[in-house]
């Protein structure tokens, strides 16, 4: 147990050696280690949030909504293709459930409905390889002459994949237009997005910046009837402004222009009032339309739509054929700044809702930081004392160990790019209580065998033999139990977890080589003919 | 040089004797958590409510509690919980789950927001959805049945089935009791809470590992003593290595507790009372079950010569 050949002797160092390598850039600020040569090791470990700070936001896909909304405007759509000529007469169209029913009268047209309404099931694409593809809606036409679209379940379930992609892409648009935070978007599940940004100090911005819907509208304003009154045409709808209190307005109900017809927005100051506004420009076919409504509006008001709440709604004055214009409405020069950035990267599929926040302030993150390490520091050497008070030179082999393991699990952390989070500063303390159990192990081991009458050496030789068995069987069972966590468990579990996992390998590591090594070379060194331990 | 003893040599406790004592102990403590679990239950934090935590210091060094109490109560927000941790102007502020769902929890945080910006800073802001919060109780929950069934495989490959239903009984009984110490306490119960019990789970397997390799290879040494006095002397043969690690354990746990700030104090807290468990339960449950359960140690003799046998 004792013996190493040479070769063993230097891989064990240069495992140690490598690893005291692989932890030392965490020693130093960013700003050193990016000075450093290129061949030294710079990689520095990837601190949690709620070390560092930052904003952790878990998005949702709202179903509900988004299965609403879709649903009226399939509404619309089969209007559309019902009065195609020849025109087919039908009852009763509305949103049921999941779905969109209507009745024929004729029932000789069932087959010509069928031929319409097919275009609408609208073909999804699924994104795996040599996937089916799969209808959004299902089409049933009954005999009775009801007609029934509705969202199936596989239907469904596609579509919001698609939402959550997109959505994805147009979040990654707008916080790179914000150039300071390096955030990581991911899905989650079937339906979820995190957003994770670390390091950012105003989450409030963040959060309008990516849970905005951003669907921009440009309607015509109805002022011929009070918003009250129950008079209004079929058609128009009634939506608040952003005063406070919300002024409301009739508007068409079919907007003129989406957001989808902008090429570019820009915040600007409006020439005049010196206010910050947005200025837009459109597409060429959007500008044409944009000419022809102004020009058969003018000294009518249009409003200007943002998620279902009018920002402003100017009276046409003259002609604008130019396709550009400028949205005002008491705006900030920051929140004329983010409404542009939101039209650039365009507008969310569906609506998206926190279903989960957590926001550290960068204060909070350091003073965490710094209560982790004087922990960590006064643990690391209280332990230490207590090893040498009970075991003596031994004791101080043990705390080689110990802490050559603690510079090893950071080490390993650095390299594998996990993230060392608060509750990981807790597992590595932990390390330290439970890796000294091996060093125990080991020397309570060579004590019994001392006591029993063999020579110094056998005992030794023999304390090793017998304990690293139970070293083996205790950490391995406590090893499953850290991965089961880590692959089970998300946030402060998992952040535990990472460095436990990895502690009880180096502790592993450690007891089986290097404790064993520094006792062979103390062996050989003192010759020691009797255990005082 | 004369070291540190704590535990004098070849010390004899009777422990299996004193197990009908001590078993009973552990199962009524074990009971008394789950009826407690159930009748006062544990103070459940927003990660399994759902609801909203927020952490800010004032820019006022001594802040008027009851002034800011008033404010926030003012919101029209339900019951607002304000206390101070830690330094005066640190204070956390809780809320429950807010009707209305998701959008209206944003909205409250925004109120919040606007009647404190001016006095303070947030430092922390944690707002956990209904449906959230279920998912995160019920893959804790799942997580800890994985690892019980995990080790229970590992253990029974490694010893005989006894020592697998005797691992996980014991370390059942140290999560039931550290919950029950969660409902005692009235200390948050939260993710992190459950990472902590988790460890314990890791702890006390690798304390009743120790214990019972040990047992194991007395038991193929001594094949006439009687059981009880066989896992006696492994339990005691190691009582040293299980004192000496739980101390060192236990600094480093405390040191956790004292200097590692506000936030995972309650974690390190039931760290601290599941290490403790775990040593009563490794030698007050998991050894008296191998005698229970009939573990014998011809059985262990034979497989033994089985083993010899297809080795030779």
């Amino acid at each position: 147990m004792l013996h190493f050949t040479r070769w063993k002797m230097i891989a064990i160092l240069t495992v140690v050696v490598v690893g005291l390598l692989a932890a030392l850039p965490n020693l130093f600020s960013k700003e050193t280690v990016d000075s450093w040569p290129s061949w030294v090791p710079k990689r520095q470990m990837v601190l949690g949030l709620d070390l560092q700070g930052g904003a952790y936001l878990l998005y949702e896909v709202d179903r509900q909504d988004y299965v609403q909304k879709r649903l009226r405007s399939l509404v619309g759509d089969i209007r559309k293709a019902m009065l195609q000529e020849p025109r087919i007469g039908y009852s009763g169209l509305g949103v049921q459930g999941q779905g969109v029913q209507l009745r024929i009268r004729d029932l000789s047209q069932l087959d010509e409905v069928k031929k319409r309404l097919e275009p609408l099931r609208n073909q999804l694409a699924t994104s795996a390889l040599g996937g089916t593809a799969v209808n959004e809606f299902d089409l049933t036409v009954g005999n009775d002459g009801l007609v029934q679209m509705a969202y199936s379940t596989a239907g469904l379930d596609q579509r919001i994949r698609q939402i959550v992609d997109q959505s994805i892409e147009v979040i990654g648009r707008r916080i790179d237009q914000l150039g300071t935070v390096e955030p990581s978007i991911q899905r989650q599940g079937s339906d979820r997005i995190l957003v994770e940004a670390p390091g950012l100090d105003d989450p409030e911005r963040l959060k309008t910046l990516v849970g905005q819907t951003a669907q921009l509208t440009f309607h015509l304003v109805d002022t011929g009837v009070s918003p009250t009154a129950d008079t209004r045409k079929p058609g128009t709808i009634v939506l608040n402004s952003t005063d406070t209190p919300p002024v409301p307005y009739v508007l068409e109900e079919a907007p003129l222009l989406t957001g989808e017809d902008l090429t570019d927005a820009q915040a600007t100051f409006d020439s005049r009032t010196n206010e910050p506004v947005v200025s837009f420009r459109l597409s060429s076919a959007g500008a044409r339309v944009f000419g022809d409504v102004t020009q058969k509006n003018v000294n009518r008001p249009f409003a200007i739509v943002l998620d279902d709440k009018v920002i402003s709604a100017p009276v046409i004055r003259e002609p604008i054929l130019g396709g550009s214009g400028q949205i005002s409405g008491n705006f900030s020069i920051q929140s004329a700044n983010d409404l542009a950035i939101l039209l650039r990267a365009g507008s969310l599929p569906a609506k998206l809702t926190i279903v989960e926040e957590r926001n550290i302030g960068p204060g909070l993150g350091a003073d965490s930081i710094r209560s982790g390490k004087i922990a960590a520091i006064i643990g690391t050497a209280a332990v230490c004392a207590f090893m040498v008070m009970t075991y003596g030179v031994l004791g101080w082999i043990a705390n080689i160990a110990v802490i050559v393991n603690v510079i090893l699990i950071f080490s390993i952390v650095t390299i594998l790019g996990a993230t060392l989070s608060l509750p990981g500063i807790a597992g590595v303390i932990i390390t330290v209580g439970t890796a000294v159990d091996s060093n125990v192990l080991i020397y309570e081991r060579i004590r019994e065998e001392f006591r029993a009458g063999r020579s110094a050496i056998a005992s030794i030789d023999a304390g090793f033999h017998k304990a690293l068995g139970t070293i083996l069987d205790a950490n391995v069972t406590t090893l499953i139990a850290a991965l089961v966590l880590f692959y089970m468990g998300s946030g402060p579990i998992r952040g535990f977890a990472v460095t436990h996992a990895i502690g009880v390998a180096t502790t592993m590591f450690t007891a089986f080589t290097f404790t064993r090594l520094l006792v062979a070379m103390w062996v050989r060194w003192r010759r020691p003919t009797k255990i005082t331990l | 040089m004369a070291h540190l003893r704590i535990v004098p040599d070849n010390t004899k406790i009777p422990f299996m004797r004193m197990r009908k004592w001590t078993f009973p102990l552990a199962a009524f403590l074990s009971i008394m958590s789950v009826i407690l679990f159930f009748t006062v239950g544990p103070n459940y934090g927003i990660d399994f409510l759902g609801g909203t935590v927020i952490e800010i210091q004032t820019k006022d060094a001594k802040p008027d509690l009851g002034k800011l109490r008033s404010t926030l109560n003012g919101l029209g927000l339900g019951d607002v919980q304000v206390q101070t941790i830690g330094a005066d102007n640190s204070i956390l502020i809780r809320m429950g789950q807010q009707d209305g769902g998701e959008e209206a929890q944003q909205a409250a945080i925004g109120k919040i927001r606007t009647a404190l910006v001016d006095q303070a800073e947030f430092r922390r802001t944690e707002i956990v959805g209904p449906r959230v919060s279920g998912e995160l109780a019920s893959k804790g929950a799942l997580a800890m049945l994985v690892t019980f069934a995990a080790i229970a495989i590992y253990v029974w490959f490694r010893f005989e089935w006894q020592f697998a239903a005797g691992s996980i009984i014991s370390a059942a009984n140290v999560v039931v009791m550290t919950f029950g110490f969660y409902v005692v306490t009235q200390h948050e119960f939260n993710l992190t809470s459950l990472a902590a019990i988790l460890t314990t789970i890791g702890y006390s397997l690798n304390d009743t590992v120790v214990v019972y390799d040990r047992i194991r290879e007395t038991l193929r040494k001594y094949k006439k003593i009687p059981l009880g006095d066989l896992i006696d002397r492994a339990i005691n043969d190691m009582l040293g290595r299980t004192v000496i690690t739980t101390v060192t354990t236990l600094i480093a746990l405390f040191s956790l507790y004292i200097f590692g700030g506000e936030v995972i104090q309650a974690f390190t807290l039931a760290m601290i009372f599941g290490v403790l468990a775990a040593i009563f339960s490794s030698v007050c449950v998991a050894a008296p079950i191998l005698i229970y359960f009939g573990l014998r140690s011809d059985q262990m003799s034979k497989k033994e010569d089985v083993e010899a046998a297809g080795k030779a």
